[in-house]
């Protein structure tokens, strides 16, 4: 399995060369200049040059992204944010704790809503709840997630106040304190339960076909047969088998939810790597969109492999290639 | 016994009250609104009008109007068709290229499919609608079939170019591929005219999911504004009107109608899909 693990990163190098060239190629193109981060209004055209110089700005773009990429892997050094005239990676690095919170907390969301309704909407099969069930599933992939967004935001925050409308933590709150710690926590909840009924319908399907799937099989019917009770059967046959990959595929709906976050995070004015990527496309900032593309890049493949690695430890019947 | 693939699908519908619901839901919307949408005079519809803006819903605007004193009823009719537009040269686009791939890749497997397959993998590390978001803000200016372009080259085709794949692959290790190719048919001729015919309702079960997605994915990204350009109008700017709090709380007759509106029609295309889906495969049909 290792060797099949090690063929699989390797090809990714090359994958992964062909993205960062083809968007820094595209960089290229972006109108605005790079060297707007360093430069103010008291900079004359002298020492524009310099630095036009010191950067290489005037070498070809091969040449440059021999540099960019130099600087990243020799020094872990991404380049500096023209908007915000600091380095990439600590605008990134401010943010991603932001998304990586709401994304653990809309994964344990999404977790705790869809199991308990899998495993009902099997066990009462064909009857009520299962196609109540089933109706939801359908309008959670019916909802596109700005509109899920807007009207939940609508709802709970504008018209009920229950929620903040913007933000990731009550600005009043001093860092450290119990206070901040609960404001951020409201804050995160209406996106990350917003979020996660959205995502929880793979599960749900998944879940609810490997019971039944299970339910019918062979080992049940003889453990049945055997006089095992029923509700262990349920318990330590059925749902132990039918649970393990759906904990498995924890990898990929988090790769899920970093896409979406730039949709959720925009309407809720969340400050996580979703918005900074909007909001650094607009502004033109492209060491940033640069930056932000090659990690959703590497985060993507990382997480099915991670995914994939977990399935076949789950279940050695599995092999992957 | 010789069943038609379209009979079965219909079979299946028919027997489905919530997919006929949303089949005739749909095709009704999709008449009115390119109906309706003929009878707009569009230069008429676009002109600004401060002295009427942001009029709540009246006798004479129906939905109110939006921020420019246009009439919202107008907006959404045009925007939806627009919307519309989109979604169908972007899904039927997305199939055509999907079949042909999957069909190829899979049938005649070897150099093509490898060469195919590298190309998809590749897709699947991609983050396609970054990408999309990137170029969209690097062309000029663009328009709406600069957009077109980008979403079906980046975005409609590859899962159903997978899906396609797998289903030709199955289907040409069943015998009578075998007994056509023993009978000297030629290879274009066993895959266009006798594996295809197989795929039929897989096609068009993908194709009403997908066609569902694609609205979703269109009206997203224009919300954010690198959708379709600025001076069209559609969906997803209408539910933008909405990342104003002041339009969020106080004029819900801006967002609130086209983001029911895009909600039902996917609502609707996922009923049918989920039939066909279902017809698609023996085991899971009800009737």
């Amino acid at each position: 399995m290792w060797k099949t693990i090690l063929r699989r990163v390797l090809i990714l190098i090359p994958q992964l060369f062909v993205l960062s060239v083809l968007i820094f190629f595209l960089a290229q193109f972006m109108p605005g200049d790079a060297l707007r981060g360093m430069i103010g209004p008291d900079t004359t055209p002298e020492q524009y040059a310099i630095l036009r110089q010191i950067h290489r700005l005037d070498d070809p773009w091969y040449v440059q992204y021999g540099t960019w990429m130099e600087g990243i892997l020799a020094r872990g050094d991404f380049g500096r944010s023209v908007t915000h005239k600091r380095p990439v990676t600590d605008i990134i690095g401010e943010r991603m704790m932001n998304t990586v919170r709401l994304s653990l907390l809309t994964t344990l969301f999404t977790y705790i809503i869809a199991i308990p309704l899998g495993i009902f909407a099997a066990k009462k099969k064909d009857r009520f709840i299962d196609k109540s069930i089933m109706f939801y599933t359908f309008l959670a992939l019916s909802m596109p997630t700005v509109v899920f967004s807007i009207i939940n935001l609508f709802i709970f925050g504008f018209r009920l106040r229950w929620f903040p409308v913007r933000g990731s933590v009550d600005a009043m709150a001093a860092a450290g304190t119990l206070e901040h710690a609960v404001s951020r926590l409201h804050h995160l909840v209406l996106p990350a339960v917003t979020f996660a009924l959205l995502s929880t319908i793979s599960i749900i399907y998944f879940l609810r076909n490997e019971i039944i799937d299970y339910d019918a099989s062979d080992f049940v019917t003889t453990a049945r047969s055997k006089g095992v009770p029923e509700n262990k059967v349920y318990t330590g046959h059925i749902l132990r088998n039918a649970l393990l990959p759906v904990a498995g595929n924890a990898g990929l709906i988090i790769a899920g939810l970093f896409t979406g976050s730039i949709f959720i995070e925009s309407v809720f004015a969340y400050p996580g790597m979703g918005q900074l990527f909007v909001t650094s496309i607009v502004g033109r900032d492209f060491p940033v969109v640069n930056t932000l593309i090659m990690f959703y890049a590497i985060l993507t493949v990382v997480s099915y492999l991670v995914t994939d690695i977990l399935i076949t430890i789950i279940d050695p019947r599995i092999h992957i290639k | 016994m010789e069943t038609n693939a379209w009979k079965v699908m219909w079979r299946e519908i028919r027997h489905d009250k919530l997919a006929l619901l949303g089949l005739i839901l749909f095709v009704v919307t999709v008449v009115t609104v390119y109906t309706w949408a003929l009878t707009i005079d569009q230069s008429a519809a676009a002109i600004v009008n401060v002295r009427n803006m942001n009029q709540p819903p009246s006798r004479t605007h129906p939905l109110g109007t939006d921020p420019g004193g246009r009439d919202v009823l107008e907006q959404l009719v045009l925007s939806a068709r627009n919307s519309f537009n989109i979604t169908f040269i972007m899904t039927i686009a997305g199939a055509i290229i999907g079949i042909l791939v999957g069909l190829l890749s899979g049938f005649f497997g070897g150099h093509l499919d490898n060469v195919l397959m590298r190309i998809l993998d590749f897709y699947a590390m991609f983050p396609a609608l970054m990408l999309i978001i990137v170029f969209i803000s690097m062309i000029p200016s663009y328009s709406v079939v600069t957009f077109a372009v980008l979403m079906i080259v980046l975005w409609s085709w590859q899962g159903t170019a997978r899906l396609i794949r797998i289903k030709t692959l199955q289907q040409g290790a069943l015998d009578y591929v075998s007994a056509s190719k023993t009978m000297g048919t030629h290879p274009l001729v066993i895959s266009f005219r006798e594996v295809l015919p197989n795929l039929v309702s897989i096609i068009t079960s993908n194709f009403t999911l997908n066609l569902a997605m694609n609205m979703g994915v269109e009206t997203g990204l224009t919300f954010l504004g690198f959708g379709l350009p600025f001076a069209t109008p559609s969906l997803g700017r209408l539910i933008a009107y909405a990342q104003m709090p002041a339009n969020m709380t106080n004029r819900p007759w801006l967002w609130l109608p086209a983001a029911l509106l895009i909600f039902l029609m996917m609502l609707c295309v996922n009923f049918v899909g989920q039939a066909l889906n279902r017809a698609a495969d023996a085991k899971k049909r009800m009737v």
